[in-house]
């Protein structure tokens, strides 16, 4: 045990531990699954030792601009945390998005209604509870729009170990969604999800940091969008080409694992890296990259320059024209399932106008970032020029999103 | 799979119980303390950022963490 | 992959199973042990040894301005300071940071009349085996170390008090 007594003791002790874990581990695997339940509430209620921190107070307001591709989207995400008492922490989100215009989709293919204007409006709640160094976390979000209704609750469980320079955690995440179509009263489909999140974060050295996450998301039910159609050969019609609605597998199942890290440099400056790769049984293998740079200046100010690349190959039932009508089972031609790739460089400046550490409100900044988005698409083309069916050039669009919000501390 | 996962984390909390010995001292995590080296500072923007990608790419998951910090209490 | 529920309990129970926490306490528990000997300038640049300080009762706070509890501890640890400092007792706050700015500004908005001890080599944190921020170890009139405390959670400066009011009780 650490302190000013001799290092002896403390040595005999972890030996005898380590000889009781092994077998510990071992007899936890023979032990029923409610018996074992009934152990962890045993451990969660037995005394703390040492202890966590809860998430800060803080309340952010937020305002984002998406223009690309056709599409615009703007609209507000508000949120606010606030400790209760010294083990509880609770949060309240606000956002929405407001999109106007008509993307690729909906003036080639039908991917919506003409003359496309939609709100989504998204709340959200959270609880973390705090007991020693264990933290658990139980969250619910609702998001509505006219034709799609989505309920989520999530539960994670986080844990420092290694005395704190080890951060593991657990989640799970179940998710529901109504889908309805306009025009349609009829339409109705539902979509369950799951996702297991595993995440662990470890100090390396005082300069490094590192984290890897693994997440696994099953979903079933009407999962494609129910205005999109796919295009098949046909010579019958002027376009060259017919369409009929896309159709789409019951279930997906997806994996990702992620690794990413954050090193000191000694002038105080942070440079990062990320790596996702991404598969599912759909077919879609992606890889997502990104670099990042954080500069100070002063004592006020930090730049952050990031680029990030994101390659992606298609789904086995994608296919920009299919040969002729229910030529497969499923048949896609989402251009989020098709293969491409994408080059997002960003800049960000954030700038402390309070920090004050003895009093509260505390601290509080206000920000401007920007990210600029290159899609490229390798077999998804663009139906709007009138040319020869099969001959339409690869499409491609640039897209601006812009943040700017103010944060607070108290 | 899964099983891998449980004896992985299993594994990892075994190791943390064995009682080594942190080789980052508490008194030595300032600079992982810094607001730059937070993979989180802006969860509002970070968990925005999420959403304008999930809603135009084919992947979905894996895309935060927790720890790291001042490693205080 | 069919991920079921139950498969997913399993791994977590292991898991928060197999993570019970090294049990890190408050007493020193057994054998008492002189308080090891330091000499540190202090803010006002004043050289401060725990030496010139026995025949009271010393509490010795490690701390850093980047450590949340450690910021918030310190109000309270200015109360203890007012309260015993004419019963023979004396606090010493040690800073861990290397930029002193930092500390210049917290002290600031947070003033203290205890003396404020500078570690950037970090010497005495490593002397005391400091294992957490903020670290707390209280030293009886004979120099022996009394009490040794990790980390602060809201009414642990009770636990200091009564330390502090037995200690001050026994003799020199």
């Amino acid at each position: 045990m650490p302190g000013v007594l001799p290092e002896a003791p403390v040595e005999a002790a972890v030996a005898t531990e380590m000889k009781v874990m092994a077998p510990v581990g071992a007899a936890l695997a023979a032990i029923p699954f409610r018996s074992r339940l009934k152990l962890l509430l045993l451990l969660l209620t037995s005394p703390a030792a040492l202890a966590g921190v809860l998430p800060e107070e803080r309340a952010d307001a937020l305002y984002h601009y998406y223009d690309g591709g056709g599409v615009e989207i703007d609209g507000p995400s508000l949120l606010v945390r606030k400790s209760v008492g010294e083990k509880v922490s609770v949060s309240l989100s606000y956002y929405v998005d407001t999109i106007s215009s008509a993307s690729i989709d909906v003036v080639t293919t039908g991917a919506s209604p003409d003359g496309y204007n939609e709100k989504r409006t998204q709340w959200g709640t959270g609880v973390d509870y705090l007991r020693g160094d264990t933290t658990m976390s139980l969250g619910y979000s609702t998001s509505d729009e006219n034709d799609y209704q989505a309920d989520t609750l999530n539960f994670g469980i986080s844990q420092d170990v290694f005395g704190g320079l080890t951060t593991i955690s657990l989640g799970y995440g179940s998710g529901s969604d109504e889908v309805s179509r306009r025009g349609d009263p009829t339409f109705a489909g539902n979509v369950d999800r799951h996702a297991y999140r595993l995440g662990v974060t470890q100090v390396v050295t005082r300069n490094l940091i590192m984290g890897f996450s693994y997440e696994a998301i099953a979903d079933e039910g009407f999962l494609n969008n129910p205005y999109r159609r796919v295009r098949y050969v046909d010579v019958n019609e002027a376009t060259g080409y017919g369409l009929q609605y896309e159709v789409y597998p019951e279930t997906r199942a997806s994996n990702a694992a992620a690794i990413r890290a954050k090193y000191y440099l000694p002038y105080r400056a942070a440079i990062s890296g990320e790596y996702r790769y991404f598969t599912d049984d759909w077919g879609i293998d992606a890889h997502t990259v990104e670099v990042g740079y954080a500069q100070p200046f002063r004592s006020q100010w930090i730049f952050d320059f990031k680029y990030r690349f994101y390659t992606q190959s298609a789904a086995d039932f994608y296919s920009d024209l299919f040969p002729y009508a229910n030529a497969q089972n499923y048949l896609a031609r989402d251009k989020e399932l098709s293969t491409f790739q994408s080059h997002g460089p960003h800049l960000g400046a954030s700038y402390t106008f309070m920090d004050r550490q003895g009093d509260r409100p505390m601290k509080s900044t206000v920000n401007v970032f920007a990210d600029y988005y290159m899609y490229s698409y390798d077999d998804f083309r663009d139906l709007r020029p009138d040319v020869d069916v099969g001959t339409e050039p690869l499409y491609s669009y640039d897209a601006i999103v812009v943040q700017a919000f103010f944060s607070l501390w108290f | 799979m899964k099983a891998g996962v449980a004896i992985l984390i299993a594994g990892l909390l075994m190791a943390g119980c064995s009682g080594i010995e942190p080789w980052v001292k508490p008194y030595e995590r300032d600079r992982l303390a810094d607001p730059i080296m937070s993979f989180d500072r802006n969860p509002v923007s970070g968990s925005y950022i999420d959403h304008v990608h999930e809603a135009r790419e084919g992947a979905r998951g894996a895309s935060g963490s927790a720890g790291g910090g001042c490693g205080c209490n | 992959m069919r991920t079921s529920l139950p498969m997913l309990l399993k791994s977590l129970v292991m898991a928060a199973l197999l993570a019970a926490p090294v049990v890190a306490g408050n007493a020193t528990g057994g054998a008492v042990a002189p308080a090891a000997e330091f000499k540190l300038t202090s803010r006002a640049g004043a050289p401060v040894a725990l030496s010139g300080l026995k025949g009271q009762v010393v509490l010795i706070n490690f701390w850093a301005t980047w450590c949340g509890p450690c910021r918030k501890e310190m109000p309270l640890l200015e109360q203890i300071q007012k309260k015993y400092a004419p019963l023979g007792f004396t606090m010493l706050g040690v800073n861990v940071e290397e930029d002193t700015r930092l500390m210049d500004t917290f002290l600031n908005d947070v003033p203290v009349s205890f003396p404020i001890l500078l570690d950037p080599a970090n010497g005495v944190s490593k002397l005391y085996n400091v294992s957490a921020m903020p670290s707390t170890v209280i030293v009886d009139r004979k120099g022996n170390v009394r009490f040794v405390h990790q980390g602060y959670q809201p009414g642990d400066e009770g636990k200091y008090q009564d330390m502090i009011r037995q200690l001050i009780r026994e003799k020199a």
